[in-house]
C-alpha cells in the first residue's frame, strides 16, 4: 500500500534460532503437483482435512497446479508430520520441511 | 457409463456387469499391491507412500516407520469398502452412506494413482490422444484396456465427488 510515509517502528530483535527449542520451530507441509489427482478432489481434500473455505482451498489447489507446489499448513514438526500422513491417506503427494 | 448421484443421504450408482467386474479387479489389485505383493522398490508403492523428507533419508525412514503401517491399513480398508459394496456377480445398484462414499473416493484415487504410474501419465497427457494412439497401434492391446479403465475411474470419481459436494 503506497502513498503514506512508513511509520517509525523500532526494529524488533529477531530471536536467535539456536535458542528456540526444536519443537517450536516452524515447519511446513507442502503439497506437490501430480498429473493424476483431479483438481476438484484436491480442493475437496484441503477443505475436508484443514477446514479451509472453498475459496482458500481452491487457491491452494491452483497454486499446486500452476506453481508445482504449495504450503498447505505450518506449525510444529509433529503436527506437520500428522498432516502429511493424512494427505498421503488421501493420495496427495505431501512432504514436510522447515519453513 | 454409470455415474453416482445423490438420493437423500445416500450416493447411488447402478453398475453393468462389466463395470462391476472392472471395479472388483482394480480394487483387488490395489489390495494385492499392499499385502502379498508389497514391494517398496515398486514406483507405485513410492507414489502411494511418498517420502515425507525427500532430502533427508534418515528422516524419511523414521516417518515411514511411524506412519506406513496405519497408512497401509487405511488403504487396504478403503479398497475393501469398494469390494464390500459391489454387487456379487451380476451388475446392480451400489448405495453408499457418506462414510463409505469417502472411502470409495480415496480408493478410486489410489487405483488411479497406481494406474497413472504404470501408464506413465504425465502433466499435460491428453487421455483421448493416448487412447487414439494406442488403438491405432493395436486395438486389442492391454494399454487400450488400461487407458479406458483409467479414464472410467476418473469419471466415476468425479461423479461421486460432485454428488458429495452438491
Amino acid at each position: 500500500m503506497g502513498g503514506m510515509a512508513a511509520p517509525q517502528v523500532a526494529p524488533v530483535e529477531t530471536p536467535d534460532t539456536d535458542e528456540v527449542p526444536v519443537a517450536d520451530r516452524q515447519w511446513v507441509t507442502i503439497v506437490w503437483d501430480d498429473p493424476v489427482n483431479l483438481m476438484t478432489y484436491v480442493t475437496w481434500v484441503f477443505q475436508k482435512l484443514f477446514g479451509y473455505s472453498r475459496e482458500k482451498a481452491e487457491k491452494l489447489m491452483l497454486d499446486v497446479h500452476h506453481k508445482g507446489r504449495a504450503v498447505v499448513s505450518s506449525g510444529a514438526r509433529e503436527r506437520m508430520e500428522h498432516d502429511a500422513s493424512q494427505l498421503h491417506a488421501y493420495g496427495l503427494w505431501a512432504t514436510v520441511d522447515r519453513s | 457409463m454409470s455415474m453416482f448421484r445423490r438420493q437423500d443421504d445416500r450416493y447411488v450408482a447402478t453398475f453393468a456387469v462389466d463395470e462391476a467386474r472392472v471395479l472388483r479387479k482394480v480394487a483387488s489389485e490395489v489390495v494385492g499391491l499392499l499385502t502379498d505383493g508389497f514391494d517398496p522398490a515398486d514406483p507405485v508403492v513410492g507414489r502411494l507412500f511418498p517420502d515425507a523428507y525427500p532430502d533427508d533419508p534418515a528422516g524419511a525412514a523414521e516417518f515411514r516407520r511411524y506412519t506406513e503401517g496405519d497408512l497401509k491399513t487405511a488403504k487396504i480398508d478403503q479398497a475393501g469398502a469398494v469390494l464390500a459394496a459391489l454387487p456379487d456377480s451380476a451388475g446392480g445398484e451400489v448405495r453408499l452412506d457418506a462414510e463409505a462414499a469417502e472411502a470409495w473416493l480415496r480408493a478410486l484415487n489410489d487405483a488411479r494413482l497406481a494406474m497413472g504410474v504404470r501408464l506413465e501419465i504425465k502433466d499435460g497427457t491428453d487421455l483421448g490422444e493416448e487412447l487414439d494412439d494406442a488403438v491405432a497401434e493395436d486395438p486389442t492391446s492391454s494399454r487400450v484396456f488400461q487407458l479406458s479403465v483409467y479414464a472410467y475411474l476418473g469419471y466415476l470419481q468425479e461423479s461421486l465427488l460432485n454428488a458429495l459436494i452438491d
